[in-house]
């Protein structure tokens, strides 16, 4: 009987959230301009720093790392305001705060829809604007691992503030305000690795480190973006 | 004896209790101050390495020890008031932020005016300058997300998650930094004070660090006051106070 209830009630969390998931991801298909927008001003914003710095191929990859690194940063905060607006314009929002599994559990599906969004195509994008940057091959690599280790912790800690500022006048602005410093490790380690396998050294350390950032945020922003919402919305 | 400890938790008990404490704790900072600043430039030594340009050190170092014991507290009080649902805490950290992001900017400004003559530029990117840089960034996080909200108690709900969010961060923020740091600059600049310091430095540095922590408690104290009179304005106590009555 008690294996029976807790069976069901599994089955009742796991399809919820596969059930906020698919919806996020729905949505998200049906405007995909919004997609589009995230990866051009991604795209835009890397293109613009060898305009401004010039052409030299040493320069440039000796930038890359951070200039690739904090225009992903960007990119997946303009997208942020996103996450909640609508659901919280429509109501949808109210429903999940009174659905019987917890807000927590819920909020982390919509994250996951976000990065998969948002998250993922910049990590897939990032080695073609690498090559313009004339990084080498295993610093593409490493790039790309750091970006897929790193930005699931931008979007979980982007949660956070896209609640906080939840219907607030000038809320993009003040997202930026409240997520970007925030930002700093998983820019660092992120930033780092890819610069370390440049110098030819081990980039397993600011890989892990990187990890270990989006593991934290993992178990503890989905509590703090539940919290957020519940200030929100009451 | 029976205390009853949550007499002055509300506002209208606090109001009358702030004000009395106000003038003490600004005589205790005016006078911290001038004793402070006495030691530090009458008494205390030359340093042999850095000549007087070291003395900015009894200014900057207190301000630094502020800002990030401000942050705490700051956040001790969001918490209390969002555990508790308690108005007067969210106030109390809404009064202090103000106060820890002018000691951080303190620490940032007479971190550069020193650095320029010991460093040769005003600004290093070193581990502790730039942490503090992001602390600032994070106490206008804490103010403008509070003044952009209408609802009073919202943002303080709002501001106290915040609050403990960056108080989770400030450590991987600077440990993150900090090896930063290491990698990119190796070890050309050596940022510690002497490694002896003479005991009059160290007595101008806790006088003034004492002297700016009774200044933060009168300036907190008086801007809780406003802030409760403000936000309280529509009731009896605060009616009575402006139609001259006593409290």
């Amino acid at each position: 009987m008690n294996t029976r209830k807790t069976n069901a009630k599994t089955n009742a969390w796991t399809s919820a959230w596969l059930t906020v998931l698919k919806r996020d991801l729905l949505l998200a298909l049906r405007r995909r301009s919004d997609i589009a927008t995230t990866l051009f001003f991604f795209v835009i914003v890397s293109s613009l720093f060898p305009l401004g710095i010039g052409p030299e191929a040493a320069v440039l990859s000796s930038i890359a790392p951070g200039v690739l690194w904090v225009a992903a940063l960007l990119a997946g905060m303009i997208s942020l305001s996103r996450l909640f607006a609508a659901d919280f314009t429509d109501g949808t929002l109210e429903q999940m705060l009174l659905a019987p599994q917890p807000l927590a559990w819920l909020v982390t599906a919509k994250i996951l829809a976000h990065w998969l969004v948002c998250g993922l195509p910049v990590v897939l994008l990032a080695p073609l604007i690498g090559l313009q940057y004339a990084l080498p091959n295993e610093a593409l690599l490493v790039l790309v691992y750091s970006l897929l280790l790193g930005t699931p912790a931008l979007s979980l800690i982007g949660a956070i503030g896209a609640a906080l500022t939840l219907g607030v006048r000038g809320s993009g602005l003040l997202v930026a305000l409240l997520v970007l410093p925030l930002y700093i490790p998983a820019l660092i380690f992120g930033a780092g690795a890819v610069a370390a396998s440049q110098h030819g050294m081990s980039a397993q350390a600011h890989l892990s480190l990187l990890a270990a950032c989006s593991l934290l945020s993992l178990v503890l922003a989905p509590l703090a973006t539940a919290a957020a919402l519940r200030i929100s919305v009451e | 004896m029976h205390i009853h400890w949550f007499k002055y938790s509300s506002p209208q008990t606090f109001y009358p209790l702030a004000g009395k404490m106000i003038p003490w704790f600004a005589a205790l900072a005016v006078l911290l101050t001038i004793a402070g600043l006495y030691v530090s430039f009458a008494i205390a030594p030359t340093d042999f390495q850095q000549g007087e340009a070291y003395r900015i050190i009894f200014v900057h170092v207190p301000a630094a020890w502020m800002s990030m014991f401000i942050y705490i507290v700051m956040a001790g009080w969001a918490a209390l008031g969002l555990g508790f649902n308690a108005r007067l805490s969210a106030m109390m950290a809404q009064a202090l932020a103000p106060t820890g992001a002018i000691f951080t900017l303190l620490a940032l400004v007479t971190g550069s005016l020193w650095g320029k003559p010991m460093w040769g530029a005003w600004w290093v990117w070193d581990a502790r300058l730039t942490s503090e840089l992001i602390l600032l960034f994070l106490y206008l996080g804490f103010m403008a997300l509070q003044s952009s909200i209408d609802d009073p108690r919202r943002a303080d709900r709002a501001g106290a998650l915040l609050a403990l969010v960056g108080v989770v961060n400030v450590p991987i923020i600077y440990f993150s930094v900090k090896w930063w740091n290491t990698l990119h600059q190796g070890s050309t600049i050596n940022m510690g004070v002497a490694p002896k310091m003479a005991m009059t430095m160290l007595l101008g540095m806790l006088l003034m660090a004492l002297a700016f922590w009774m200044y933060s408690i009168a300036v907190a104290l008086m801007r809780v006051r406003c802030i409760m009179l403000e936000r309280e304005r529509s009731t009896d106590w605060v009616k009575a106070l402006s139609t001259g009555g006593q409290a």
